[in-house]
């Protein structure tokens, strides 16, 4: 074996070996950990989304002990609600969709980043154990007012 | 270790000077683009600092969004595309030392393409298309918007045509050779584009421009977004694969040494070929509406194509060390120093290979499925994509111009010093720059925003928004001291230009790569296959849930 071919092993072998056990870190962590990102949740008539339930009525509803589900629908360029309360350690899921153009939905410190495009139905856990005021903005280019589309998710002291 | 002779002068190819002006109008054009994004690009950077100065750039550009799609536009789509064109034709032609297989199909391609930019560019200065560099529906620009980027993404392909008759001229006479390093890169840059381009060539004529004719009134959003990302994704590695020519072919001879390692070269160029289009659902991690399990098989692949790159890092670091050590370079690390750092055109180039070491590291964080979920369309992929696109792409190609320009011009370029000196502001204001958007964007701030106009900054955000708007700056003056210089070489500089093409002589007696490490056939056939089975059943799903909605101008 010569040097060459020494020193082309020495740095492929590492260079396969990393990204493997970086796809077994996410392979555990999605289904291991569950942390999933968005998939296939159904379609929605855009035109009409505003008296297509749920999003004819977007908030916060409780399904159970410290579990919520937050309709939101958002649109050129406001999310309602912009403002959302639910309790410490509460499991939020987020059923989300968007009434125009394509938007985007990031929470801060939650792992809520997704995509909410016309006619498609995103879905999305988080969860908030820590109280305090968590900001929520658009992220994705909506037109001229896309920088004033935000929203807060106040998650208050658990009773 | 063999020298090889220096590249016979021109004369030694038929129709070489046309190939010099063809080469010389698709260079200008794209210098142009590049200049041109040069200004929107200051006005975003001072926007992140607080600096509100779109209300002075009336009626020239309208708002930060128009800015941003000027920006995008010429940057990505004009400086690259036109940039490669140019570039690859002429490496082509001096690396296979053939002639160009038509000069009339070059330049009505070139016309094509221009015609096509004009097309394209008239909607946008107007701001009747400010829709970003991405054209989401059901955002709906001008139909010339669509019609001229459609126009310059099929001259490409008429690039592709006229590369693939030259090489099988060339075939046809040298039946046994190994095809030289530089001109296979080339060939595979076009075959895999082409290949990678058929998702948003459907996109535009199936999608975009019958719906923007006003001939049919809605469209499904997500069906379009994932044959933009089928050629989004890619597309970068069209981006990518010349500067790799350059830095396989050109910089070891550029630092004094010889390539290291040819099968390996050969290798990555057909990993990139194969792999480098059946997974652009990893830019839709987040979206709704495809099932997860694709996205992750897009992930994997994704992870697999980070492999031809770190190849490329080795042989490409391993060649610069031979150049050095043959100029009296020793140790592990010290012979660094023994590059030839005065030398602006290998300068720029080993600049922007060291930052795009850290745009690779963070482009696997992006592919990396669930961990995308925090800095999917935060800054963190502003920062990202401005060390590949921007620094691996634009400095090496702004160094491959160093010895080009001259060449082309026949006029040596005014100031080396010059050139020196913007090669290094632009890694410094790049460095903080980028760097800075990655912090900003793990913080949670948006990506495409006028930040100096949104209500909700966070304190936090404030010191690095600041440092944001100095990289930029700094970014700026790189980008003036570059066009002050060549600006120079063409109006002031008395000096004929004592430049050669940095290309080792063809037929190097080193290449032993096996014959199938120098094929294109049976790589382009499972190429193909992979993006069936990556792309085909997603594809069929979305076409089933169709979900369309009418176009909006929301600008």
């Amino acid at each position: 074996m010569n040097r060459t071919l020494l020193y082309e092993l020495a740095w492929i072998l590492p260079s396969i070996a990393i990204p493997i056990g970086m796809l077994v870190a996410i392979v555990v962590t999605t289904f291991g950990m569950q942390i999933h990102v968005p998939t296939y949740a159904g379609v929605v008539r855009a035109q009409t989304v505003g008296e297509t339930p749920p999003f004819d009525q977007p908030g916060v509803a409780q399904l159970g002990p410290g579990r919520y589900q937050v309709t939101l629908l958002a649109h050129t360029w406001a999310f309602q609600p912009n403002e959302i309360r639910v309790p410490a350690g509460s499991e939020v899921e987020f059923v989300a969709t968007s009434r125009d153009v394509i938007h985007g939905l990031l929470i801060e410190g939650t792992n809520v980043n997704v995509m909410l495009v016309p006619g498609r139905i995103t879905r999305m856990k988080a969860r908030f154990p820590r109280p305090g005021e968590y900001l929520f903005i658009c992220h994705e280019y909506c037109g001229i007012g896309h920088h004033v589309m935000f929203g807060k998710v106040l998650v208050e002291a658990a009773p | 270790m063999t020298t090889t002779p220096a590249t016979p002068p021109p004369a030694g190819i038929a129709g070489i000077s046309a190939v010099h002006r063809l080469t010389s109008a698709y260079l200008i054009v794209a210098l142009l683009a590049l200049l041109g994004a040069n200004v929107p690009g200051l006005l975003q950077a001072l926007d992140h600092a607080g600096l509100d100065l779109y209300p002075a750039a009336q009626p020239v550009l309208r708002s930060y969004y128009q800015g941003l799609t000027v920006h995008g536009v010429l940057n990505v789509l004009v400086w690259t595309t036109f940039f490669i064109c140019g570039f690859l034709t002429f490496v082509t032609v001096y690396a296979l030392r053939t002639p160009l297989a038509s000069l009339r199909l070059a330049w009505a391609t070139f016309w094509l393409m221009v015609v096509g930019l004009v097309l394209a560019a008239w909607p946008i200065l107007t701001n009747e298309a400010s829709v970003l560099f991405t054209f989401y529906p059901p955002l709906k620009a001008h139909p010339a918007f669509y019609l001229g980027l459609t126009l310059v993404v099929v001259g490409t392909w008429f690039v592709t045509a006229n590369l693939a008759l030259t090489y099988r001229r060339w075939r046809r006479s040298h039946p046994t050779e190994r095809t030289p390093i530089a001109a296979f890169g080339s060939l595979v840059t076009f075959a895999m584009w082409t290949l990678a381009s058929v998702g948003v060539a459907v996109e535009m004529l199936a999608l975009l421009i019958p719906w923007s004719l006003g001939l049919v009134a809605e469209i499904d959003p997500l069906l379009a977004r994932t044959l933009f990302w089928l050629t989004g994704h890619p597309i970068v590695y069209f981006w990518l694969l010349p500067a790799y020519v350059s830095w396989y072919a050109m910089v070891p001879r550029l630092a004094g040494g010889q390539l290291f390692s040819a099968p390996m070269a050969r290798a990555a160029f057909i990993l990139f070929l194969l792999l480098s289009t059946p997974l652009g659902l990893h830019h839709q991690f987040t979206d709704p509406g495809i099932w997860e399990q694709w996205k992750l098989l897009h992930a994997f692949l994704t992870f697999v194509v980070f492999f031809p790159s770190l190849l490329t890092f080795f042989n490409v670091v391993a060649s610069l060390e031979s150049g050095a050590r043959a100029r009296g370079g020793t140790g592990w690390v010290a012979w660094t120093r023994r590059l030839p750092w005065g030398d602006p055109a290998l300068t720029a180039q080993v600049l922007a290979m060291i930052l795009f070491a850290f745009g690779g590291i963070g482009g696997l964080v992006n592919a990396s499925y669930n961990v995308n979920l925090i800095v999917h369309n935060t800054a963190w992929i502003v920062g990202h994509f401005h060390l590949t696109v921007g620094t691996a792409v634009t400095l090496s190609f702004m160094g491959i111009t160093y010895w080009l320009v001259p060449l082309l011009s026949g006029r040596q370029l005014f100031s080396r010093r010059l050139a020196l000196a913007q090669a290094w502001t632009w890694f410094v204001g790049m460095a903080v720059f980028s760097e800075t958007l990655h912090r900003l964007g793990l913080l949670g701030m948006p990506r495409r925003t006028a930040m100096s106009l949104a209500p909700y900054v966070l304190p936090e955000w404030r010191g690095p928004l600041l440092l944001v708007g100095i990289g930029g700056v700094v970014l700026f003056v790189s980008g003036v001291l570059y066009f002050l210089n060549l600006g120079l070489t063409l109006v002031a500089s008395r000096q004929p230009a004592a430049v050669e093409v940095p290309l080792a002589e063809y037929g190097d007696a080193e290449d032993h790569s096996p014959a199938f490490l120098d094929r294109f056939r049976p790589w382009l056939v499972a190429a193909v296959a992979l993006v069936l089975v990556a792309y085909g059943p997603t594809l069929i799903h979305l076409l089933g849930t169709l979900s369309p909605v009418v176009g909006r101008r929301v600008w």
